[in-house]
């Protein structure tokens, strides 16, 4: 018995000082490599190390790297995409969402497991570019909006589904009785009930589609800018020059924002993901 | 004769809810108060943007599609057998089921970890799991360059391990054709372990107090009572991770373009950075024939995990 309490009173000790260790290794040396390196000189970058730098030109780099890597323009080009890709696939998944799990039919069925299908299923990007070809959308935010949204809706779909199954039908019967017709009850009484199974959706949809670079490549690659598609120009352009503190500067730039973001919403963030993913 | 006709005729529309009489009433209801129609948007996205591509990979991966034609001839099954006849095929697939493996068993074994580590709610853990969810946010490219940077031969990690061991240490990490492709495994666990840390924490937070308190009681050490009451009662966020980061990873590209490209010597080309190469080279059918083969070798292995994912449901 006091052996066992020793032991349990000798991790209360030791926990702390493992999760620092943890974190200054793990997290410390990758991050401060970035910055460290982000504020050298392209000398003193050649063989990026974890020294600081003589004289810091962090803001002389983050410059440098906002014209060469057209921030401004991939940063819009960004938000273009992924604003209107999340408001539509919350708006049709959910609304799909909604009738898929109250209507229990064998057709509903095999359209629920159609639907979510793409959870799994990896999109045929090759193919892609060729219908969006014969669509007059190649190279276009809209054809790029339409493959995100193809590709995430059943994520909507999968989360969603599960939700409302846990919202009583009795909350919509009585919205009913009041006469309110099926658009009014999906907007005021379903839709801020999902809100949890939404907020885990939205964050997960937004990480997926603002970082993503593979399907841009294919869809929008050379014809609009993104920020992960202007990193990957500067990086191989910065790989082939070694301009190791450009590419750190860049990383820095397109970070900060997910970082803010992260430290303002923190709570939030971690809920989020948390409470639609696991019942 | 006419007159049948007619009957049919005019029975016809009678004749459409009859499918299933038993759940009429509630049909009824159903179509006044969930219309079909809301289906509509969802649906028809999903059959331009998804489904469409995919049946025109059972197309044109039988084509001569190609950059440099102008028009598309079918070839039956010459781009798979030339995929086959060059060991490219096997090798693309086999790298690519190696390096998911990896990716799921390392992305779960440090995001298990880390929760139960960080499992106790104090200032010092919360803050500890934010910091482990910065790679999370992080785009996967711009994690790939770091650890490209991190461990050249002449990089950070060797020079650490120089300093530990007393003598210079120039492994190339990225460089060797057996190890890289755990080590490109490594990084993306790195990057992904964060949320598959989030995940387990919440699987750890359902575990009732009162069933603890009872094998508190009943005398358990804490070692049994994690292995015997803890741990099956995590068996959810187990599927979910180990589903999510193992089809995921099959479909990965952007950690492995950013270290290694695919190098050395294709030993970590996974079918996405093959279907990248060759797009970029206006090999579009051999591109269109790997993406039909990662497309049916992921529909393969998800059968199993969309029934795992609807059973859970079901229990929901």
């Amino acid at each position: 018995m006091t052996a066992r309490l020793s032991d349990a009173r000798f991790w209360t000790k030791l926990q702390p000082v493992v999760t620092t260790i943890g974190v200054l290794v793990l997290i410390g040396i990758p991050l401060w490599l970035v910055v460290v390196t982000a504020g050298k000189s392209q000398g003193e970058a050649l063989n990026p190390d974890l020294s600081l730098p003589s004289h810091w030109q962090l803001f002389g780099n983050l410059r440098e790297v906002w014209v060469q890597g057209e921030v401004p323009a991939a940063f819009f080009g960004s938000l273009l995409i992924v604003v209107p890709t999340v408001a539509g696939v919350l708006t049709f998944g959910s609304m799909a969402a909604w009738v898929l799990a109250r209507r229990a039919t064998r057709l509903n069925a095999a359209l629920y497991a159609l639907g979510i299908s793409g959870i799994v299923l990896p999109p045929a990007v090759v193919t892609v570019v060729l219908l969006l070809r014969q669509l007059g959308l190649a190279g276009s935010a809209v054809g790029m909006i339409g493959v995100y949204m193809g590709i995430y809706l059943s994520t909507v779909i999968f989360f969603v589904t599960g939700f409302v199954r846990t919202i009583p039908v009795s909350l919509e019967e009585a919205a009913q009785i009041d006469g309110a017709g099926p658009f009014t009850v999906f907007r005021r009484i379903v839709l801020p009930l999902l809100r949890p199974a939404l907020a885990t959706a939205t964050i997960l949809i937004c990480l997926y589609v603002w970082n993503d670079v593979f399907y841009a490549f294919f869809v929008v690659g050379g014809r609009l800018d993104t920020l992960p598609l202007n990193l990957f120009r500067v990086a191989s352009a910065g790989l082939y020059l070694n301009n190791w503190h450009l590419i750190f500067a860049y990383v820095v730039l397109m970070s900060l924002p997910l970082i803010a973001v992260l430290a303002v919403a923190q709570r939030k963030i971690i809920a989020g993901i948390t409470s639609g993913a696991v019942k | 004769m006419s007159t049948a006709e007619r009957t049919l005729v005019v029975e016809r529309p009678a004749a459409r809810p009859a499918p299933r009489p038993s759940a009429r009433p509630s049909s009824t209801y159903g179509k006044r108060t969930h219309p079909m129609w809301f289906l509509v948007p969802a649906f028809a996205i999903l059959l331009v943007f998804f489904f469409l591509p995919t049946l025109f990979n059972f197309v044109y991966a039988f084509t001569d599609w190609s950059g440099f034609k102008g028009s598309i001839k079918p070839v039956g099954l010459d781009n798979f057998t030339q995929l086959a006849s060059d060991g490219t095929l096997l090798r693309a697939v086999r790298v690519t089921l190696v390096y998911a493996v990896l990716v799921a068993v390392f992305q779960n074994v440090f995001g298990f970890a880390l929760a139960v580590l960080l499992e106790r709610d104090n200032r010092l853990n919360r803050l500890a799991r934010i910091f482990f969810l910065i790679p999370v946010l992080m785009s996967a490219l711009a994690v790939g360059y770091v650890f490209q940077a991190l461990l050249k031969p002449h990089g950070s990690l060797n020079e650490l391990i120089g300093a530990v061991l007393g003598r210079t240490f120039d492994y190339a990490w990225l460089g060797d054709t057996t190890w890289s492709i755990v080590v490109v495994a490594l990084i993306h666990a790195w990057k992904w372990m964060g949320l598959s840390m989030l995940i387990y924490l919440a699987g750890l937070k359902t575990v009732p107090e009162d069933i603890l308190e009872a094998a508190r009681i009943d005398g358990a050490s804490r070692w049994r009572t994690f292995w015997v009451v803890k741990s099956p009662l995590l068996a959810p966020a187990v599927t979910f991770n180990v589903a999510t980061a193992l089809l995921g990873s099959m479909n990965g590209f952007d950690v492995v373009q950013a270290t290694t490209g695919g190098g050395p010597a294709r030993t970590t080309e996974i079918l996405n950075i093959f279907i990248y190469r060759t797009f970029g080279q206006g090999l579009f059918a051999q591109a269109t024939a790997m993406s039909l083969v990662l497309f049916l070798l992921v529909a393969f292995l998800a059968f199993p995990v969309i029934r795992t994912l609807r059973k859970r449901e079901e229990i929901l």
